[in-house]
């Protein structure tokens, strides 16, 4: 059975999750991926505000392509995540609590997702006209040059995630691959 | 004789390859995801599967990108020896490759520098590739890659003393270190021998091969074979999260090389490996 989860998601919510669960995220989250995250991170270097509500929300690591007429979104699957491991954990400690994306993370994104409270959620890569259908709205809020690239604020229903990593470090891209091995 | 074809043709021609390659997936792949599927024994890995195909079925009946990551558009031109172009060629594929991806509402996900990382809007320039062949006409591939799997991409400049074992290892080695990240269930592309350039011009093409298709020599064919049950016994499974599917097939393309050297480069492909062909 998949958890049904609310964005923004907090804290206490977040530690609840256990790595290998099912989720359905329903709610806003953000869309932010290389460039968005540089300078998210240059402007919390300088001390500025953020473009977003950081505090307690999720990003999705997905640049879409464009929406045909009538579309919220074109097709929105998620992105490789080790790209944002350097931007991450700055962005946890201000508030983050989930991260929406596929593939490793690292030990120093790990570390700031046990001391603060956040998990790192896992959405089928490669499945972006499926994962589509899931969002309702989406509208960019910042740094619109960046094209695919700009922060957008997406309604979502359902958005169909696993958690790999939880709070406590466990992470299914180990346990996942183990369990399968020891089955045969 | 020398037979015409008009550059405007080349352009009208890429993009709608761009389109099309970006929204139906090939049936060669299509029917290897299926049977991966059906001999999958881990039951969370079947269900990846399952939201795969269920994906690209949306993708195709929406005419829809399958995924997100429209990729850098490479072009292959076979072009014949009797074939003459009016017009400039390079511009003709580029204005495709514009056409395709503006027109086609795809991604635009090329920047004009790798350093500056300003973003051409257009998805412009082509990675274009030309090969002269015998005959008078122009053979159009578009093969749209994403940079999951391309960045988990590796060569490696063996010894000769290194010999079968060294290339088999060093694959492995890429598969490995690629983990979860290139979007498994992968197509491994294995470019041998040549030189530094021509390993990693191999592997791109041996990724163009339909995955049913085996290499022509037994031996390789042979070996394709032998890295696909290594690579699917590692236990990385569909998206990383364990199973059978690692890998839907391993292509391998050789070419002779120097006393000296045994040049081994791996383009990794994830499951949405795309190329549409069109000869005009």
């Amino acid at each position: 059975m998949a958890v049904k989860l609310t964005a923004p998601l907090s804290r206490e919510e977040a530690r609840k999750l256990r790595s290998g669960d099912s989720c359905l995220i329903s709610g806003v989250i953000y869309t932010a991926r290389d460039a968005a995250h540089k300078r998210l991170c240059e402007l919390a270097a300088q001390g500025k505000p953020l473009p977003l509500d950081i505090r307690d929300a999720v990003i999705y690591y997905v640049g879409p392509t464009p929406a045909r007429p009538g579309q919220a979104i074109g097709s929105a699957g998620p992105t490789t995540s080790y790209r944002m491991d350097a931007y991450s954990p700055t962005l946890i400690a201000l508030g983050e609590t989930g991260m929406i994306g596929k593939g490793k993370r690292g030990p120093e994104v790990i570390a700031a997702m046990k001391e603060h409270g956040a998990v790192y959620f896992g959405a089928i890569g490669g499945c972006g006209a499926l994962l589509s259908k899931c969002v309702k709205k989406a509208e960019v809020i910042a740094y619109e040059d960046l094209g695919a690239e700009a922060i957008r604020r997406l309604e979502v229903e359902d958005l169909p995630v696993v958690v790999v990593i939880d709070s406590e470090g466990n992470n299914l891209y180990e346990t996942g691959r183990q369990s399968y091995l020891s089955s045969k | 004789m020398i037979r015409e074809v008009n550059a405007a043709q080349i352009a009208e021609t890429v993009a709608r390859l761009c389109v099309e390659a970006n929204c139906f997936l090939p049936r060669d792949v299509q029917e290897r995801i299926g049977q991966s599927r059906e001999a999958e024994p881990w039951a969370p890995a079947r269900e990846i599967l399952e939201r795969i195909e269920e994906n690209y079925h949306i993708a195709g009946d929406r005419v829809q990108p399958i995924c997100q990551d429209t990729g850098v558009a490479c072009v292959f031109l076979e072009i014949g020896q009797d074939v003459h172009i009016s017009g400039d060629l390079r511009e003709a594929v580029d204005a495709g490759v514009r056409k395709g991806y503006t027109e086609g509402y795809l991604r635009k996900s090329v920047v004009r520098d790798p350093l500056d990382r300003v973003n051409t809007g257009d998805n412009t320039p082509a990675m274009l590739y030309t090969e002269l062949v015998p005959g008078d006409r122009v053979k159009i591939t578009v093969a749209p890659k994403g940079f999951g799997s391309e960045n988990m991409s590796q060569i490696k400049m063996l010894k000769p003393s290194d010999g079968l074992q060294g290339v088999k290892d060093f694959i492995l080695k890429v598969v490995e270190d690629a983990g979860p990240n290139p979007c498994p269930p992968i197509v491994v592309g294995v470019g041998l021998g040549g030189t530094f350039d021509k390993a990693a011009y191999l592997a791109k093409k041996a990724l163009m091969r339909p995955l049913d298709q085996r290499n022509p020599q037994p031996f390789y064919a042979a070996l394709e074979q032998e890295l696909l049950e290594m690579i699917n016994a590692l236990g990385i499974g569909p998206q990383g999260f364990g199973g059978q599917t690692t890998a839907l097939a391993v292509n391998i393309e050789q070419y002779p090389t120097h006393i000296a050297g045994l040049p081994v480069a791996v383009n990794i492909n994830c499951h949405v490996t795309r190329h549409k062909t069109e000869v005009l």
